[in-house]
């Protein structure tokens, strides 16, 4: 088949597929539909990601991403209940304007990836790198100082999350007096 | 490469046809069941004792009339049904039925596929499977599928996060391995999880009653409050899908517990049984005891799972939400703590 292998076949539908639900993303009127088309998005990278022969890395991207964090987006979107109808129209100066630049910064990327050398990679599919065992062993040895700084960043955003959400009380017992 | 693929299809389409025919029969057990709990007789009129009730719902529900309500977004009220169906059948593809059967020289595992990430493959999917539930609240257009839809949705965030600790800590006891048929052989000598992960059951079990959606953690569909739930405005076999699926769901995770926490198709004695019935390994009717055993050992848990249905009055959401965040996940987390602590004096972790 066009002198391709099935990796090879896989690789470019997945990507196809990838770019296509991106696009889509952007392009659908309907907030829903893109945080649904996102969620394809996610499951093409993870197919990406199984072709890299990084089985672990594929299913938590899923349970993370698909599974816990796009349906809270979905939650909130469904919850605002936005529609096209209401979305308000901007001016066509505005729109101009977002045009060009956005087209500005097309042609800039594009400009940078002429200059670009191609990356030579040593790195062969068959890496043993994204197994659950390697990858474990890796994060707590090599890497651990990182890893822990992470999971410190992330506890420091919860803590901040909570506190941004938590209703402050001394305004309720004020307005109830 | 001829032979693998037909080995594989027939592996598929069993596993398709057991979820399927269980999930049927379970509809009819449950009705019986409620009658017996509420001393009633049930429906008694289909076949002998009621035998043919489940085919007489499945026509019932494929001859009603189709509703797709004119404001809702058509296409993905349709996804909805098919794709709760999708995530609910997914997951027997790692579950092993049964020991290895030996034909001509060739293993063949009674498992559809054995990846060495099965037991968060299960999590994933289970995780994806809400999504079914909320397009198709949210594209009926209704405030009460929405309310049911958000409610699940938030529901199944919730509890995820304790069943996946607990299960972090059944694979620490079970040694290690995130395959669902090493999990399993790790219970073929010595003793089953169970013995060694208690409370780690106990959360499994609640948690898997919430993701499943059933009494008493139904909020979804609460009729007493939300009409129908999230299936208000389905119909017909739309309708009938999102019953269905939910007796799938029920089928795999009694499943899994059974694999888990106790043994699957291992039980006590079994390989003493073996010899003395002078089977050697891969014999046809080691595999055949084995999945007896486990499939006796499933049926039990979806038993469990009735009786606590038709006994069990429902919770109100708060009660819901203090459960899963501030009972189930400390006590998840203290669970993982002392199983480290034990597994490090059994001599399973090193520091």
């Amino acid at each position: 088949m066009l002198g391709l292998t099935i990796t090879q076949w896989l690789f470019g539908i997945l990507s196809l597929m990838a770019i296509m639900f991106a696009l889509m993303v952007v392009f659908t009127r309907n907030p829903v539909n893109s945080v649904l088309y996102l969620v394809l998005t996610f499951f093409c990278i993870a197919g990406h990601y199984l072709l890299l022969n990084a089985q672990f890395l594929a299913v938590v991207h899923i349970v993370v991403y698909a599974g816990a964090i796009m349906v809270l987006f979905l939650f909130i979107i469904m919850l605002m209940n936005l529609n096209p109808d209401t979305e308000p129209r901007k001016h066509i100066m505005t729109r101009l304007i977002a045009g060009v630049i956005g087209g500005v910064l097309l042609f800039v990327f594009v400009g940078a990836l002429k200059g670009a050398e191609q990356l030579q990679l040593t790195q062969s599919g068959a890496s043993q790198i994204g197994l659950i065992k390697n990858l474990g062993h890796v994060l707590f040895t090599e890497y651990l100082f990182p890893f822990e700084i992470t999971s410190v960043l992330l506890l420091a955003a919860l803590v901040g999350a909570i506190m941004i959400g938590k209703k402050d009380t001394n305004i309720n017992v004020s307005r109830n007096s | 490469m001829i032979a693998l693929l037909i080995y594989k299809g027939i592996m598929c389409v069993a596993v398709f046809g057991i979820s399927l025919g269980v999930a049927a029969y379970s509809t009819l057990w449950e009705r019986k069941f409620a009658a017996f709990l509420q001393d009633r007789k049930g429906p008694n009129r289909a076949g002998w004792g009621g035998i043919l009730q489940p085919l007489a719902d499945g026509g019932k529900m494929f001859f009603k009339e189709e509703i797709i309500p004119n404001v809702s977004n058509r296409a993905l009220f349709i996804l909805g049904p098919s794709m709760f169906m999708v995530t609910a059948l997914m997951t027997g593809a790692v579950i092993p039925w049964g020991k290895p059967l030996m034909i001509n020289g060739v293993t063949y595992d009674l498992q559809i596929t054995d990846i060495n990430i099965g037991a968060i493959y299960i999590l994933g999917v289970a995780s994806v499977g809400v999504y079914g539930i909320m397009i198709g609240g949210w594209a009926s257009n209704n405030k009460y599928s929405l309310l049911g839809a958000v409610r699940a949705s938030s529901q199944m965030i919730s509890y995820e996060i304790a069943m996946g600790i607990s299960l972090i800590a059944l694979i620490i006891s079970a040694g290690g391995s995130l395959s669902v048929k090493d999990i399993l052989e790790s219970q073929d000598q010595g003793v089953a999880n169970i013995v060694w992960q208690p409370l780690g059951f106990i959360i499994f079990f609640v948690c898997a009653l919430a993701e499943t959606n059933r009494a008493p953690f139904d909020m979804a569909e609460c009729e007493t409050e939300l009409v129908g739930g999230f299936h208000t405005e389905y119909s017909a076999m739309k309708l009938g899908l999102f019953l269905f699926a939910e007796y799938i769901n029920m089928f795999i995770s009694s499943a899994i517990m059974a694999g888990f926490y106790f043994g699957g198709y291992n039980f006590p004695f079994a390989n003493e049984l073996y010899s003395a019935l002078g089977l050697e390994q891969g014999s046809w009717l080691i595999s055949l005891i084995g999945f007896g055993a486990y499939f006796t050992k499933i049926v039990l848990f979806i038993c469990l799972f009735m009786w606590v249905r038709w006994t069990l009055p429902r919770f109100r959401y708060d009660q819901l939400m203090n459960l899963g965040w501030k009972g189930l996940l400390p006590l998840s987390l203290l669970n993982l703590a002392i199983t480290i602590v034990i597994e490090y004096f059994r001599g399973n972790i090193q520091f």
